[in-house]
C-alpha cells in the first residue's frame, strides 16, 4: 500500500484479546469475523468490567440524593460528560447532552431548536445520502410547520455535489443537516467547508456524527458544527447512551423536548420554567450507568489514539477495496480511494441478492449486514434496493478481509453452479 | 448455510415457475419486504372455484423468489377453500431447508401476497 502513515500502526493482536466476544467460534470451529461496526461496535473488557463495577459500587438516582452513594454516581455522570466534551473538543462540557443515540439526539433538535425556528415556507436542506435518522425528523418537523426539504444530489462516485449545494444556498435554507460520514457509501463529508458556507448564509448546522465520532478525531469547533450527535454504541460503549453536542447559545435559547423530572426549575399546576442547560434536555433518569461507561470507552479510544485508528481503518480500507475489487461481477459503492472514506464498504455481487451473500458469509461465521441501511433515498439513487456490507473498527485485520472475500467467492460457487 | 440454499431453492430461484403477470386477473396483490425492499405480486385467475392459472413476479433474494415460485405449484388447480387453508407450516415444509427468523419474512413474502390477495387485506404474519 502506498499511503502514507503519520502513526505507528496498531497491535491489533493486542486489542482483539480485549474482546472477549471476538475469541469465540462457531459449531465449525471457525473464529468470529464482525464486520457490522457500523451498525454496532463490539465491548472491550474495559467497557463490560466497568458496567459490573457501575452496578456493584456506584449505582443511584443522581443529581437528587444528598447520600454518599448519589453523589458519587452524579459524581461520575458529570466527569464522564467532560470526558465526552474533551473528546469533541466543545467549549463546554455543557453543550453535550447525554441521550439514547444519534436518532434521538437529531430528534430533540428538529423538535427543541426546529419548531422554534423554522417556519411556513422555509427551506430545510439535507442530503441523498442522509441516514433516515437524519431525515426522517425534519420530515416530521417540515409537516408540522409547513416547510419544505431539498436535498443535496450525490454524484455518480458517491460524493455531494457541491455546485447543487451552492445553489440551494442560495435559497437561504434555516437548517443543513449532514452526515459527517456515510453509513453506506463511506464517504467522509467535507463538513468544515459545508459549514462555513451553511453559515455563510446564515443556516443553523446539524451533523450526523455517528459514523465519524468512533472513527477519527472530531473537533466540533474547528468543523464549526452549530449541533453534532453520535452514538456511544459504535464506538465500544454500551447501547443506551450517546450525545447531542450543541452551541451553548443555541441551547440556550431553547425549549425543552422532553418534560418532566430533573428538566425543572419551578413547576405549578399550570405551568413551570426550565433548568440551566444541559439538564432542560435530559428529563427523567438518565442511562447513568451507559453515561458513565461511554467515559470508560473514550478513556480506551483515548489511549490508542483517534489518528491511529483513523489511520488503521483507513489501511484496511484501502486492503478492502483492492481485494473486492479483484472479483468478477462485484461493484462498489462510493469514492474509490480510502482517504476519502470512513471504514465502511458496501457492495453489489451481480445476480445475488445481498440477503444471500450475507447468509452464505454467516455460515463462515462473517458477520455483515445486508440491506438498505437506513438509507432508501441513496440506494435509489444507485438504482439499488440494498447492498451488503463490511464495515472495519480497531479490531479487525487482513486476515478478516480475507475472509470475506472468501465467503463471497463460496456465494458465486453456490449461485453459479 | 449449505443446507439453506440446497438445489431446490436455487433450482427455483434459477428457472423460476409461473413466473410472470396475469391481466386480467381474479386476484392480484403485491406486498414489499419493508427490511430489505423485496417484493413479490401474486396474480390469480379462478375458474369452477379452483385456481386455474398463478403468476408471481417481484425482485428479492433466492429464498424469498423461490418460495413465490414453489407456493404457485403448490396452489396450482387447488380449491379456493384449500388455498386459503394453506398455512405458513406447509410452506416451510415444502421449502424443506431451516429458514431461519431473519429469513422468515423472505420465505413468507409470496405467501403473504397471497392472502392479501384473497382476503384483500394483507394478513399479520402470526396469522400465516
Amino acid at each position: 500500500m502506498t499511503i502514507e502513515r503519520s502513526t505507528p500502526p496498531l497491535d491489533v493482536g493486542a486489542i482483539r484479546a480485549d474482546f472477549p466476544i471476538l475469541a469465540s467460534s462457531d459449531a465449525r470451529d471457525q473464529r468470529l469475523v464482525y464486520l457490522d461496526s457500523a451498525a454496532s461496535s463490539q465491548k472491550p473488557r474495559a467497557v463490560i468490567e466497568a458496567i459490573d463495577d457501575y452496578y456493584r459500587e456506584s449505582n443511584a438516582n443522581i443529581h437528587r440524593g444528598v447520600y454518599a452513594l448519589s453523589e458519587r454516581a452524579t459524581a461520575r455522570y458529570e466527569e464522564a460528560r467532560h470526558l465526552v466534551a474533551d473528546f469533541i473538543n466543545a467549549e463546554s462540557p455543557r453543550e453535550c447532552i447525554f441521550v439514547r443515540n444519534t436518532t434521538e439526539a437529531i430528534n430533540l433538535v428538529a423538535n427543541a431548536w426546529g419548531r422554534r425556528n423554522v417556519h411556513q415556507g422555509d427551506l430545510i436542506v439535507v442530503t441523498e445520502m442522509e441516514h433516515h435518522s437524519n431525515l426522517v425528523p425534519w420530515q416530521l418537523l417540515a409537516e408540522q410547520v409547513g416547510a419544505r426539504i431539498e436535498a443535496i444530489p450525490v454524484t455518480p462516485d458517491g460524493v455531494l455535489d457541491l455546485d447543487a449545494y451552492a445553489r440551494l444556498l442560495a435559497q437561504e435554507p434555516k437548517v443543513v443537516a449532514v452526515g459527517h460520514v456515510s453509513n453506506s457509501a463511506g464517504t467522509i463529508n467535507p463538513v468544515a467547508e459545508i459549514a462555513r458556507q451553511a453559515k455563510a448564509a446564515g443556516a443553523v448546522v446539524v451533523v450526523d456524527g455517528a459514523q465519524a465520532a468512533p472513527h477519527l478525531a472530531v473537533d466540533v469547533q474547528a468543523l464549526g458544527a452549530d449541533f453534532y450527535a453520535f452514538s456511544g454504541h459504535k464506538m465500544l460503549a454500551p447501547m443506551g447512551a450517546g450525545v447531542l453536542y450543541g452551541r451553548l447559545p443555541l441551547l440556550e435559547a431553547m425549549p425543552p423536548f422532553l418534560g418532566g423530572g430533573g428538566m425543572i426549575r419551578k413547576v405549578e399546576i399550570g405551568r413551570s420554567t426550565w433548568a440551566d442547560v444541559p439538564a432542560r434536555f435530559e428529563a427523567g433518569t438518565p442511562a447513568v450507568g451507559d453515561a458513565i461507561v461511554l467515559g470508560v470507552a473514550i478513556e480506551y479510544l483515548k489511549r490508542i489514539g483517534m489518528d491511529r485508528v483513523r489511520e488503521h481503518e483507513r489501511d484496511l480500507t484501502a486492503y478492502g477495496l483492492a481485494r473486492l475489487g479483484e472479483i468478477a461481477g462485484l461493484s462498489i459503492l462510493g469514492p474509490r480511494n480510502a482517504d476519502a472514506r470512513g471504514g465502511v464498504i458496501s457492495f453489489d455481487v451481480a445476480g445475488i441478492h445481498p440477503h444471500d451473500v450475507a447468509a452464505i458469509l454467516d455460515g463462515h461465521n462473517v458477520a455483515v449486514r445486508a440491506g438498505h441501511h437506513c438509507c432508501q433515498p441513496l440506494m435509489r439513487r444507485f438504482g439499488l434496493t440494498a447492498t451488503t456490507r463490511a464495515s472495519f473498527y480497531v479490531y479487525n485485520e487482513p486476515d478478516d478481509v480475507d475472509r470475506l472475500v472468501e465467503g463471497i467467492l463460496d456465494a458465486k460457487r453456490i449461485f453459479e453452479a | 448455510m449449505d443446507n439453506l440454499y440446497r438445489e431446490v431453492i436455487l433450482d427455483h430461484y434459477k428457472n423460476p415457475r409461473n413466473k410472470g403477470t396475469l391481466d386480467p386477473a381474479d386476484y392480484s396483490y403485491e406486498d414489499t419486504n419493508p427490511l430489505c425492499g423485496d417484493e413479490i405480486r401474486i396474480d390469480l385467475r379462478v375458474a369452477d372455484g379452483r385456481v386455474s392459472e398463478v403468476r408471481f413476479s417481484g425482485r428479492g433474494c433466492a429464498i424469498s423468489q423461490a418460495a413465490a415460485s414453489i407456493l404457485t405449484e403448490m396452489v396450482e388447480n387447488q380449491t379456493l377453500d384449500d388455498v386459503k387453508a394453506l398455512t405458513k407450516d406447509d410452506l416451510l415444509e415444502e421449502l424443506g431447508v431451516p429458514i431461519s427468523p431473519a429469513r422468515m419474512k423472505c420465505a413468507l413474502l409470496g405467501l403473504k401476497a397471497l392472502k392479501a390477495g384473497i382476503y384483500g387485506v394483507p394478513p399479520h404474519d402470526e396469522d400465516l
